[in-house]
C-alpha cells in the first residue's frame, strides 16, 4: 500500500469512529468523508462497507447513483458544463465534446496533472449566456468550441507567467 | 396450510394463501412473461413491468408478482389491457438491446425469446428507436462471458450472489440509462471478488451471462455477437 493510500485509510477511519455501524449512516459517512478527502478513493470505499458490514459493491452503487459523489480528485480548477434545456439546444453537447477532447478527459474525471476536473450540470441560471460553462464557479457565457481553447491558453498564459515570477 | 381456491384464465386451481398469482400461475402450468422474478426473495423485484394480468373486478391490470392470491379471484392473463401494457415493456426493453440471436450462445434457452413468442410480437421491434449501450465485453472470467448490453437488469444475478450465495459481488451501478449491473470499482470479474461458482449464468434470463464452453469461445477471442 502507498502511503497516500495508508493516508486516506487512516482518514477515513477518523471520520468513522463518529459514527454507529447502521446502513442509514452510508451517505452522511460519505459525504464527511468526501468532505474531508475531496474525493471517494477506492480504500476509502472499502473501509467504509466493512465498517457498515456491507458488499463493497453497495457502497460503489451508492456512490455511482448520486452527482453529489465523485471517484476523481477534484482539479485544481473545475469546468461545469451546463446541458440544461437551453444550453442543449445552442449545443452544449458539443462544448462538452470540445473540453472533452481538448482535456482528454471524460466527464466525472480529472487530467492526470490533477490541473482539471470535468463534469456537467443541469442549470446554472444563467440561460440567456447559453451555451454556458461554469470555469471555477465563474459562469462563462456563449462557450462555444473556439472558446473553449481560449480559456485553456488563458490558464496556461497565466501558470506561465506564474513560473517566469517565482523563479 | 390454508389454501384459497381461484381461477386463472378459466382454469380451476388451488393455491396457499398469500402466494403470488404468477407463482399460483406457473405452478399450474400457467405461463405468464416474466424476468425479475424470484420465489425465494422477500419481496418481489416488480420491475420488469412483463407480468401484467387482469383481475375481475379492478379497474386497471396488475403486476402478477405482487398480487396475492385470493379466495374466488378471477384471473385472465390474456386481457387486451394486461397484454398491451407487457407489450410496450417488452418493446421498450428490447430497444435498447443487441438483438443478434444468430450470434447469442444464449439462443433457445433465452427468456426474451419466449416472451415475444408468447406475447407474439417480434424482438427487433421498429416501434421504438433504438438506442444501445454499446459497453465493452467482460471475457476475464475462465467460466462465463459478461456481456452487460445484452442485461435487462432483472437483478437475478445480484440477488442470487449476495441473498444465496452471501457474496456480494456483483451490483447496480450508475443511474437512468447508464445503469448496469457491474462489480466494485466496475473492475472486470477476474479482479473481483467473484468465486466463479457460475449461479449468476444459470440465473441470467438473458445471453448477458453465458458460459464459455457453449460455443467454445475462447478468452478474448470471441466475437461479440
Amino acid at each position: 500500500m502507498t502511503k497516500e493510500q495508508a493516508e486516506v485509510k487512516q482518514q477515513t477511519k477518523r471520520i468513522l469512529n463518529r459514527f454507529g455501524r447502521k446502513r442509514g449512516n452510508l451517505v452522511p459517512i460519505l459525504q464527511k468523508v468526501q468532505g474531508k478527502l475531496g474525493y471517494l478513493p477506492r480504500e476509502a470505499m472499502l473501509e467504509i462497507a466493512e465498517f457498515l458490514g456491507i458488499p463493497a459493491i453497495d457502497v460503489y452503487s451508492v456512490v455511482t447513483f448520486y452527482n453529489q459523489f465523485r471517484l476523481n480528485p477534484p482539479g485544481k480548477h473545475s469546468i461545469r458544463v451546463c446541458l440544461g434545456t437551453a444550453c442543449h439546444m445552442k449545443g452544449g453537447y458539443i462544448t462538452l465534446d470540445a473540453w472533452k477532447r481538448r482535456l482528454c478527459i471524460d466527464r466525472g474525471q480529472t487530467t492526470p496533472d490533477r490541473e482539471f476536473d470535468l463534469d456537467i450540470v443541469a442549470c446554472v441560471g444563467c440561460c440567456v449566456m447559453a451555451p454556458v460553462s461554469v470555469v471555477d464557479d465563474k459562469p462563462q457565457g456563449k462557450v462555444e468550441p473556439t472558446k473553449v481553447d481560449g480559456i485553456l491558453l488563458s490558464f496556461k498564459l497565466k501558470k506561465e507567467k506564474q513560473g517566469k515570477e517565482s523563479q | 396450510m390454508k389454501t384459497v381456491s381461484l381461477t386463472i384464465d378459466g382454469k380451476k386451481i388451488r393455491a396457499r394463501e398469500g402466494e403470488k398469482v404468477l407463482w399460483a400461475a406457473l405452478d399450474n402450468g400457467i405461463y405468464i412473461p416474466n424476468l425479475c422474478a424470484l420465489h425465494d426473495a422477500l419481496e418481489p423485484f416488480a420491475a420488469c413491468r412483463l407480468c401484467f394480468v387482469e383481475v375481475e373486478g379492478k379497474k386497471q391490470p396488475v403486476t402478477a408478482c405482487t398480487e396475492a392470491v385470493e379466495q374466488g379471484m378471477v384471473v385472465n392473463t390474456r386481457g387486451p389491457g394486461a397484454l398491451r401494457l407487457a407489450r410496450t415493456a417488452f418493446e421498450l426493453l428490447v430497444a435498447s438491446l443487441p438483438v443478434d440471436c444468430a450470434h447469442c450462445p444464449s439462443s433457445g434457452s433465452c427468456e426474451l425469446q419466449k416472451i415475444a413468442a408468447h406475447l407474439s410480437i417480434k424482438l427487433k421491434t421498429k416501434r421504438f428507436r433504438k438506442l444501445l449501450r454499446e459497453l465493452p465485453i467482460d471475457y476475464s472470467s475462465p467460466l462465463f462471458i459478461y456481456d452487460p448490453n445484452k442485461c435487462v437488469l432483472c437483478g437475478r444475478c445480484v440477488w442470487i450472489c449476495r441473498e444465496r450465495l452471501g457474496i456480494g459481488t456483483l451490483g447496480f451501478a450508475h443511474r437512468g440509462f447508464d445503469r448496469l449491473v457491474t462489480t466494485f470499482g466496475s473492475e472486470p470479474i477476474s479482479e473481483s471478488k467473484c468465486l466463479d461458482c457460475g449461479e449468476c449464468v444459470v440465473a441470467c434470463p438473458t445471453g448477458a451471462l453465458a458460459f464459455k464452453d457453449r460455443q467454445g469461445i475462447k478468452s478474448g477471442l470471441g466475437k461479440g455477437g
